[in-house]
């Protein structure tokens, strides 16, 4: 399959996806995608014309627009709208481009720019709304947040919601994790934006656009990592619960899948997957960030060269 | 407990090139092959730890009787010439050819800021000689880690097409730069 045809696929396997986190968080999450497909297709195409390559034909393998899609539904569902410029500028520029674009960039341009916007702007991507039924930020309201960055005083209580992972980290999840009700309770909507995920990755596992080391790795390193926590430490949550909040799934079926950066062979990848997995749950529990995904995936990006080095004694000098 | 917890911090948390930018030089000059930086990680972890266990006797058994604590910068570079001295002579005997790769980084061992620091660290700290030898090993430890890594992918880079302003030196940084936020991921790691 070409690139255009695979891009295109992925970006069809967002849909699901997209539509739960903008049926439960409100419009903003749309304003996002518009905001972040504009900037990469101007930013890509400067960022090409200024190395002197041919626009068009780089500019219609959608591989820009499917580092912004995943950027914009990673990022929090309201938004001022320069953050999110920023970050998709950030990751096209920094993580692709200096590098040569497509095919030689070592870290994912996506999680490249969210990292970039999370500590420039910790306070605004901390910031989640509640959502639906709670929520329910109106469209005209969502669209003056995502224009202007700030809301009229009663209403900006709806942003400050504190999302499964967040009373994960203050440590406000615990007298959930005893009554039982964890997973309907502390999980709420997310169990149904990890499912629109999933269904969109199973989609296109099947299709034959993703390696499932890659995914399958993540989970597994995801669930085996929490599993050890949750049996030696008191207030870490259950496995299931780190499977199915914030960005797991995300992260397993298409951020992890890029096969730019992940390593080549495929002992390395299943070592990279499953690195992405520990590190993650680790930063999440111990760590002083609610979810730990996008530092898990720069960092096994970083450490993919030498998990192929590893992996093929002998093919490299 | 606390020995791990100072292992992880000095590892991970405030990593000595990625947090501290210390060690900078060997960090750029000697990642060019994944070979020659893991030798060279592996002989500033024997001179790390080594010198920090020294620097922490001098001081103590030396330095405070004589209430001449005021030398102790001086002092700390004296030892850390004699322990770069010694690896030397080993290196040399035990394997010519990673001397021959090494070549001038060895002695250069001497200026790289980060065995000063950790030395000097370690009194800031006020740590007991254990705890002065961990945080030796660890911060080499961290060093090593990052540098192997950055070996690694700077081979892969080789056959990027970076444009051309951004060849060498600049992308090495840039890379170094994300790597850098990546382990900012690691922030309170320590505080539980």
């Amino acid at each position: 399959m070409k690139t255009p045809a695979i891009m295109g696929h992925v970006l069809l396997a967002l849909a699901p996806g997209a539509a739960a986190l903008a049926w439960f968080f409100g419009p903003g999450v749309l304003y996002n995608l518009a905001v972040a497909t504009a900037t990469a297709l101007l930013v890509e195409a400067a960022l090409l014309w200024a190395r002197g390559r041919p626009v068009l034909p780089s500019l219609g393998d959608g591989s820009a627009l499917v580092a912004a899609c995943i950027l914009a539904l990673a990022l929090p569902p309201l938004l001022p709208w320069w953050i999110t410029a920023l970050g998709v500028a950030c990751g096209l520029t920094l993580g692709k481009h200096l590098y040569g674009g497509l095919g030689h960039n070592l870290f994912n341009p996506a999680m490249t720019g969210y990292v970039a916007v999370l500590l420039a702007f910790p306070r605004e991507i901390s910031l989640w709304p509640a959502p639906r039924p709670e929520g329910a930020v109106s469209a005209a309201e969502a669209l003056r947040y995502t224009v202007s960055g700030s809301l009229p005083g009663e209403r900006i209580d709806t942003l400050t919601h504190a999302t499964p992972l967040d009373r994960l980290t203050t440590g406000a999840l615990s007298p959930a994790l005893h009554d039982g009700t964890l997973l309907a309770g502390a999980a709420g909507v997310w169990i149904w934006v990890a499912a629109a995920f999933l269904a969109g990755g199973a989609w296109l596992l099947l299709r034959g656009c993703i390696d499932w080391r890659l995914p399958l790795g993540v989970l597994a390193g995801t669930a085996g990592t929490a599993s050890l926590l949750w049996a030696v430490i008191p207030g870490a949550a259950p496995p299931d619960f780190h499977l199915l909040t914030g960005a797991t799934v995300l992260v397993a079926f298409f951020i992890a899948t890029d096969p730019v950066t992940a390593p080549a062979s495929r002992g390395a990848r299943l070592l990279f997957a499953l690195g992405i997995g520990i590190t993650a749950v680790a930063i999440r529990e111990f760590g002083a960030f609610p979810d730990g995904f996008a530092f898990a995936v720069l960092l096994m990006n970083a450490a993919a060269p030498l998990f192929d080095y590893i992996a093929r004694p002998g093919t490299v000098e | 407990m606390d020995l791990l917890l100072l292992a992880v911090a000095a590892v991970l948390v405030n990593n000595f090139v990625l947090t501290q930018f210390l060690g900078l030089c060997p960090f750029m000059g000697v990642s060019r092959r994944v070979e020659t930086a893991a030798g060279m990680a592996m002989a500033t972890a024997f001179v790390l730890t080594l010198a920090s266990v020294l620097s922490y006797l001098i001081f103590a058994y030396l330095l405070e009787p004589f209430g001449a604590t005021y030398l102790r910068t001086p002092a700390f570079i004296l030892v850390i010439a004699v322990a770069v001295q010694f690896t030397e002579i080993m290196v040399r005997s035990t394997s010519p050819l990673l001397h021959q790769v090494l070549g001038l980084y060895l002695p250069l061992i001497t200026t790289n800021c980060a065995v000063l620091g950790v030395a000097l660290l370690n009194l800031r700290g006020g740590h007991d000689l254990v705890a002065s030898a961990v945080y030796g090993a660890s911060a080499a430890a961290g060093f090593g880690l990052v540098l192997v890594l950055f070996a690694a992918m700077r081979e892969r880079l080789e056959g990027a097409d970076v444009p051309t302003p951004f060849r060498g030196a600049p992308i090495a940084l840039i890379t170094a730069g994300i790597l850098s936020m990546g382990f900012m991921g690691f922030a309170g790691l320590t505080a539980v």
